[in-house]
């Protein structure tokens, strides 16, 4: 029986630039972050209220996930923002919309109210595209 | 372009500053009087507003802002008293005693606790590492990452 998801794996096209993303703009809390050789690192963080649930950012880079050709490949598709990773929740829609847009965070949607909640979707420094949402 | 606006979009962006002046200037004496003036706000309904957004009163947030700043401050090795007037506290034991009913273990516990988590990090990084995405990675085929840096 399948308990949890513990991992998720998010492909960013610059790490540190993710970590600012994701721990300054977002807020979210640096899990785990291990050297793994020169210019390598497992990098994770977590929303501040899910600390059990790590999101890897993981670099597209030449190796043995991807070949050059692929690695380019998959760089441009993340960058036109061809890659949705999930929906994040938030307890007042309206203010988190606020200041994650005082704090330079491009939305794709603004804040809507649909028949499921109120719903926007914002995009992160690479250009992966997360639904943020506020249930009824 | 137009302005996406939204109900009471006024409400929130008064609200949203009084939230990030406080991330940025938690370590400084803050009185909530102050903010909930500069909002322009009676103190009773910036509370309750504030309270509705984020879920805490300003004071509850605030103390939670430092707590949370400790935590990281005490994950780099900094010691309980620099810790403690850094955040903002004046006094080591009700910094100390708030750390400990909120947290469950003292600040000197929590460093020393962190401070062996972060020493396991570096000397055996795979530990941390779900084998599926170091093979992937290519990370298993080498025995030290010590090594890796010299």
């Amino acid at each position: 029986m399948i308990n949890k998801l513990s991992h998720v794996s998010v492909f960013v096209l610059d790490q540190d630039s993710a970590f600012n993303f994701y721990v300054n703009k977002l807020g979210f809390r640096v899990h785990t972050d291990a050297p793994m050789g020169p210019g390598t690192r497992w990098l994770t963080v977590c929303p501040p209220h899910q600390p059990e649930l790590e999101i890897s950012l993981m670099p597209i880079a030449e190796g043995m996930m991807f070949t050059k050709e692929s690695a380019e490949q998959m760089r441009t598709l993340v960058r036109q923002g061809t890659f949705g990773f999930g929906v994040f929740e938030c307890a007042d829609i309206y203010a988190t919309y606020e200041e994650l847009k005082s704090k330079g965070v491009e939305f794709k949607k603004e804040p809507k109210k649909e028949f499921y909640g109120i719903e926007a979707l914002f995009k992160d420094d690479s250009g992966n595209w997360f639904s943020l949402g506020q249930k009824p | 372009m137009v302005e996406f606006v939204y109900p009471k979009v006024y409400l929130y962006r008064r609200i949203v500053q009084a939230k990030l002046y406080m991330d940025q200037h938690y370590m400084e004496p803050i009185d909530l009087n102050n903010i909930a003036d500069e909002a322009l706000f009676s103190k009773f309904h910036f509370i309750r507003l504030f309270k509705k957004s984020y879920g805490k009163t300003p004071h509850q947030y605030l103390t939670a802002v430092r707590l949370e700043k400790a935590k990281l401050l005490l994950q780099t090795g900094a010691s309980v008293i620099e810790v403690c007037f850094s955040i903002g506290f004046e006094s080591i034991s009700s910094f100390t005693g708030l750390f400990k009913t909120t947290l469950g273990v003292t600040p000197s516990a929590y460093r020393l606790q962190q401070t062996r988590i972060l020493e396991e990090v570096q000397a055996v990084p795979l530990k941390f590492v779900p084998n599926c995405f170091a093979e992937a990675k290519g990370w298993t085929k080498k025995s030290n990452f010590q090594e890796a840096h010299i």
